[in-house]
């Protein structure tokens, strides 16, 4: 019986050659990540077990720490944290540190800057780290003791999971995009429908996707309780890395036998662009039903881990050159990293959206969730490009959050109501 | 393990529900114990005080969302010492596990409510509702898992780990 790519990678990180899906394993890690939200307690768990030793961080290059939550310092504590961070960055030349000014949103930044590569085993103390599935990598989310833990060992325990294999067949309807994909397919099996699972994109659409189609299909994968996202890797992820002058890794694909704990085809040809309602990911309906609705919004973000990346603010910038952000409306947009904003810059997508009343901050997970830099009253509602809309997640508990891709988020950002472009 | 039970039948009590992200620009235990479950039932402390309840009992798709683990923490450092839920989110899961917070799966969460004493054997996979004198199976813990929890967490865990290499 062969094996997935999933259970592949994680058994070569393995000490043992014969473990499957339902084994638990203490895997060798080839990178690990923390934000500031996380890092400061990873730090103290770290302290903690090499204390009375003389041992120190397992690899000075292995360790990425991007402060870029609640960055640029929101407040005082939020200082506090970044500085526990920083201080630790330096006292132990931890050589993947980027200070403010450089860092960005972190599954944006790491890709771009080629810090993780096809085959390596991932783990980062953010949720989203399910996102570098989508370069053929083992990645997931874990906590701050885990990180702290593979600080000083460069291990982590793991239950190898079983997968769900997708499908994804047709031709896609105008606008759709794999952010639309992706909440369709949650809206399918729920924000539990893969809990402990890898979730594996296959199928020609998968195949003819963009690498910042396929991040943000991968960052989605913990909406559905997914252990982790992958795609196999292939010419268009060479491409990616060969783009980067990366030409050092390890491809693993699943075998065509490899034993699935579930198969799910998706017949995209009637797939509309999707709009998950409050407060769950789970919730999406398709444009056709939302437009008629006139579900009028006080703000809409255009940005995040999720759907940051250039791709996503030259489709917004398309739709909205030459157009007015609604009057009722605060249009933010937040590129992914420093490199996206300046060739944002470049190539006039942010004079568009400055001349059309829109805001553009510097790279920040910010309002995503309800940090700063856009947070909602008590009884506003949003529309956002981000991956989750529970309650309260972007301000007072009593505010509502709508998700969906960049294109729906420009055009309602054109019109004051959720829309589409294909409607305007 | 004994101890009374508070209840909360809602699926899907995330982490946003159980520490509110606005609360993670500190992270000290009392501090985030303060705000535990904020989001979800602003008198969550006040209604354990008076239960006197130290057994968190919640629908599915407990702990989804993020991979704070402040979320487990703040229900630690509140006095929480055993969740119980038909389904837990994985990445809180494993934090609880990392932090010695036992996480019990337990399909029939109709069988407890607010009030109840419960009498946990994690070793014997055995739970008992003393309150209305039934007993249930409970899934064993995974070896690898009671080892992390035998040692009270994985900080202990790695620690030996580090000193045997």
């Amino acid at each position: 019986m062969g094996l997935t790519i999933s259970e592949k990678i994680l058994r070569d990180h393995s000490q043992n050659p014969h473990v499957v899906a339902g084994d638990y394993i203490l895997a060798k890690i080839d990178k690990c990540l923390a934000n500031d939200i996380t890092a400061p307690i990873a730090i103290e768990v770290f302290k903690e077990v090499v204390k009375g030793t003389n041992k120190g961080v397992f690899d000075l290059d292995r360790i990425i720490l991007t402060p870029d939550h609640f960055t640029p310092n929101k407040d005082v504590a939020s200082a506090n944290q970044c500085k526990i961070m920083k201080d630790f960055a330096w006292k132990n030349a931890i050589s993947n540190y980027f200070e403010q000014g450089r860092v960005g949103i972190e599954h944006c930044l790491i890709p771009e800057q080629g810090l993780v590569r096809p085959g390596e085993l991932f783990i980062g103390a953010d949720s989203h780290t399910c996102t570098y599935g989508a370069l053929g990598a083992f990645s997931t989310g874990v906590g701050s003791t885990d990180l702290g833990v593979a600080m000083a060992l460069g291990k982590a325990w793991f239950k190898i999971p079983e997968s769900i294999k997708f499908i994804y067949s047709g031709e896609l309807k105008k606008w759709v995009s794999g952010k639309d994909l992706i909440l369709y397919t949650i809206g399918e099996i729920g924000v539990d429908g893969a809990t402990y699972k890898a979730m594996e994109f296959t199928g020609e659409i998968i195949d003819n996707f963009s690498m910042a189609n396929r991040f943000t299909m991968c960052n989605m994968a913990i909406e559905a309780g997914g252990k982790n996202g992958i795609i196999n890797p292939d010419a268009v992820t060479e491409q990616y890395l060969r783009e980067k002058n990366i030409n050092q890794y390890k491809i693993y694909k699943s075998d065509d036998d490899a034993e699935y704990f579930e198969t799910i085809s998706v017949e995209c040809g009637e797939i509309e662009p999707q709009v998950a309602f409050p407060h769950l990911p789970e919730n999406s309906r398709p444009i056709s039903e939302v437009n008629d609705m006139k579900i009028h919004v006080d703000q809409v973000v255009i940005g995040s881990c999720t759907n940051g990346r250039l791709e996503d603010l030259k489709i917004a910038a398309k739709i909205i050159e030459n157009n007015k952000i609604n009057p009722n409306i605060r249009c933010i947009v937040i590129p992914g990293t420093q490199e996206i904003y300046l060739q944002a810059i470049k190539k006039g997508y942010v004079r568009t959206f400055i001349e059309s009343g829109a805001i553009v901050s510097t790279p920040t997970c910010g309002p995503c969730l309800g940090g700063h830099m856009g947070i909602l009253a008590k009884g506003e509602k949003a529309l956002s490009t981000t991956n989750r809309n529970f309650k309260g997640r972007m301000g007072h508990v009593e505010s509502e959050v709508y998700l969906s891709s960049p294109a729906t988020a420009a055009a309602t950002a054109l019109k004051g109501y959720i829309t589409s472009p294909e409607y305007l | 393990m004994k101890g009374i039970v508070i209840k909360y039948n809602e699926k899907n009590i995330n982490t946003d529900l159980i520490i509110p992200a606005r609360y993670l620009n500190k992270s000290d235990p009392e501090h985030l114990a303060k705000h535990c479950m904020e989001d979800l039932d602003p008198n969550f402390h006040e209604k354990k005080r008076k239960l006197d309840a130290t057994i968190l009992v919640g629908g599915s798709n407990f702990g989804s969302g993020s991979s704070r683990e402040q979320a487990p923490i703040s229900l630690k450092a509140a006095g929480i010492k055993c969740v119980i839920a038909p389904t837990f989110a994985r990445i809180f899961f494993r934090n609880s596990i990392n932090i010695a917070l036992p996480v019990i799966e337990f399909s029939n969460i109709n069988e407890f409510n607010s009030g109840d004493v419960l009498q946990i054997d994690l070793d014997e996979g055995m739970l008992i509702n003393q309150t209305t004198d039934k007993k249930f199976d409970i899934k064993k813990v995974p070896k690898f898992i009671q080892e992390i929890i035998r040692q009270n967490g994985l900080v202990n865990f790695a620690k030996k780990k580090l000193t045997e290499n």
